[in-house]
């Protein structure tokens, strides 16, 4: 079969997706981001939500976030994101509004922000990166930072006695009477991906609905801030992350939404 | 029309103000002296009637950055505090400022510094006019000195705020809050329709319809030439606002041979000493600035052109001194006169004091 036989639109099974726009990312190879960013482009197309689509992007890594994924975005300070939703979120309740970001952000300095609109069950989505470090200001320890990980500020592993403990902030926020949807996802593998879809799609739906707040954890890679290449990062978060982070359904509270 | 007067405190007219204006959202968190202001909207529930969003917040941090996500969506949002609570939201305002949003934010100063006392003060002069937060800004910044100007600086705060698209505050203290005075509400507005906010404001994240361009509302810019564009485009709105804002009162200053420069509520008590020095044939003026930032350096420097000294009496150790200085150079004697940690002086405490500077040094025991 000739190569002009091949490449014909009839043929074409996978493209990229509409709302990801085509500026290069700034994201390290094996970083996770790129993938949820393309989850997200593609949710919010598929929902038909791009004209109702308001993401609110956070400090770190992503902050850049409104530079690939084409709706409408404000960028909050750290860690506020959820605070900036919520009005959002009260002022167009005809929008869906969700916020992106990642351990750091959410989980130290905004986890008074996150707490609180899980609690008022604010109709928002909350996606939270969870590579339990600092990416963006040089591989600081996180909130989930795993015990005797090596980080930038923590150069002989995180000790318990002297960090704490690594915080799984999905099982705190699925106790919070105002989340009707909390899941833990990751996107090594295709079928990790495929499934990470999923848990997008029902969220934004949630959302839409008007059914509370859906919290979207996904577990994920940080190449350059774990010190290892992409491939021993997939590797690593399944054998070390996955232990302490288990990937699945914490709460729903929700009818299972229609569609195919 | 019969003008519709009504009994309340300072803090009650600013809620009510709010809703009369067509604001859209207010977002705030308890602190004394200003929770009236959370409490009137709670109970008057403008969201049965204009639609109003009022939401308890679970601090001042959260507050402001809910003003923030709010102003991103061009609504008119506000939020009102005291002073520990404001120097919470300072981040939340730089963020508002490097953003070019509008906003207003109530200030109702209580002593500090740290949590201080909840009795009135002016202590936050330097906060409010200075920038407060982090970076080169500046807010328009209104003293209300009676409860009726706490009413009308509320929309006069926003008119403001989305003229120039930057934040503004109304500066007041706990005196104005507490106090209850005969006001002259606002008549009650429409709040703007979605379809009037998008051509009002181009640039608001209110979703990407009709295939539009996205609009990204972000305070970051990572390549410094581009930065500095963008400070430069700051500076060049607050020369404008400086140009067309400054306001202020002034009276008796035709005949005087001293003047007094005083905002808010403690000019009200100036006023009175003055009207008590006449009596003993002291001729005082008085400049009342209105807008603290743009400052009224102009105006009081033509009022003291024939005074042989100004006093300027504050609820602080002396800060708008600084700028009452700035406007005089060495020309005229500057003087300060304030109480702290929550006092507030009667008349003829400021008129001793005057004395004391201008008239009769010599009788200082100090």
């Amino acid at each position: 079969m000739k190569r002009e036989e091949i490449i014909k639109p009839e043929n074409k099974v996978y493209s990229r997706p509409r709302l990801l726009d085509e500026n290069v990312m700034h994201y390290c190879p094996g970083c996770s981001h790129g993938v949820v960013h393309k989850l997200v482009a593609e949710v919010i197309d598929e929902l038909g939500l791009e004209a109702d689509a308001i993401g609110i992007a956070p400090v770190g890594c992503s902050v850049f976030a409104y530079n690939y994924i084409d709706c409408d975005w404000v960028e909050a300070a750290h860690g506020r994101a959820p605070a900036l939703a919520t009005a959002v979120s009260r002022l167009h309740p005809e929008k869906v509004v969700f916020t992106y970001q990642g351990d750091g952000d959410l989980a130290a300095i905004g986890s008074a922000e996150t707490i609180h609109a899980c609690t008022r069950g604010e109709n928002i989505v909350i996606i939270m990166i969870n590579n339990g470090i600092y990416g963006m200001t040089g591989g600081q320890m996180s909130p989930c930072t795993l015990e005797g990980a090596k980080t930038a500020t923590t150069p002989y592993g995180r000790r318990t006695d002297l960090n704490g403990f690594p915080l799984r902030v999905a099982n705190v926020v699925s106790l919070l009477d105002g989340t009707c949807y909390v899941t833990r996802q990751a996107v090594h593998t295709p079928a990790a991906v495929r499934k990470a879809k999923a848990a997008l799609k029902k969220a934004f739906l949630n959302a839409k609905a008007k059914k509370g707040t859906s919290f979207v954890e996904v577990v994920s890679t940080c190449s350059s801030g774990w010190k290892m290449t992409p491939d021993k990062s997939n590797k690593w978060m399944a054998e070390h992350m996955f232990a302490h982070y288990p990937l699945g359904d914490m709460k729903d509270t929700t009818v299972e939404p229609k569609g195919e | 029309m019969k003008d519709e007067i009504k009994l309340m405190k300072g803090n009650e007219a600013i809620a009510h103000a709010a809703i009369r204006y067509g604001a859209d959202g207010y977002f705030g968190y308890p602190i004394t002296p200003q929770s009236e202001v959370l409490e009137t909207l709670e109970a008057l529930m403008p969201w049965e009637t204009t639609g109003m969003v009022v939401l308890q917040a679970e601090s001042e941090v959260a507050s402001i950055n809910m003003v923030y996500g709010g102003a991103a969506t061009g609504k008119a949002v506000m939020t009102s505090s005291s002073s520990p609570g404001v120097s919470l939201m300072q981040e939340g305002i730089s963020y508002l400022a490097a953003s070019e949003l509008p906003a207003l934010i109530v200030n109702v100063m209580r002593g500090g510094p740290g949590l201080g006392t909840i009795h009135p003060s002016q202590s936050d002069y330097f906060q409010a006019t200075k920038g407060g937060g982090h970076g080169d800004y500046h807010l328009i910044v209104l003293a209300p000195s009676t409860v009726q100007e706490m009413a009308d600086f509320v929309g006069l705060g926003f008119d403001l705020a989305f003229k120039y698209r930057t934040p503004s505050m109304i500066l007041a203290d706990g005196i104005v809050g507490q106090m209850m005075e005969k006001v002259v509400l606002p008549p009650q507005r429409e709040r703007r329709t979605n379809e009037e906010i998008k051509r009002q404001c181009p640039w608001a994240v209110t979703g990407k319809e009709g295939g539009r361009k996205r609009n990204i509302v972000t305070s970051l810019e990572l390549d410094s030439a581009v930065m500095e564009k963008n400070n430069e485009r700051f500076q060049r709105t607050y020369a404008e606002i400086e140009k067309n804002e400054v306001r202020y009162e002034a009276r008796f200053t035709e005949d005087a041979d001293y003047l007094i420069v005083a905002f808010g509520s403690i000019a009200r008590i100036c006023l009175k000493a003055i009207e008590e020095a006449r009596k003993e044939g002291i001729k005082i003026g008085i400049v009342r600035p209105i807008t603290l930032w743009p400052f009224p350096y102009d105006a009081i420097r033509d009022a003291a052109k024939n005074v042989k000294g100004i006093l300027c009496v504050e609820l602080n150790a002396g800060q708008m001194i600084e700028d009452v200085r700035l406007a005089v150079s060495d020309s005229v004697p500057v003087k300060h006169f304030g109480r702290m940690g929550g006092i507030v002086p009667n008349p003829q405490e400021v008129l001793d004091a005057l004395k004391k500077d201008f008239i009769n040094p010599s009788d200082s025991k100090a």
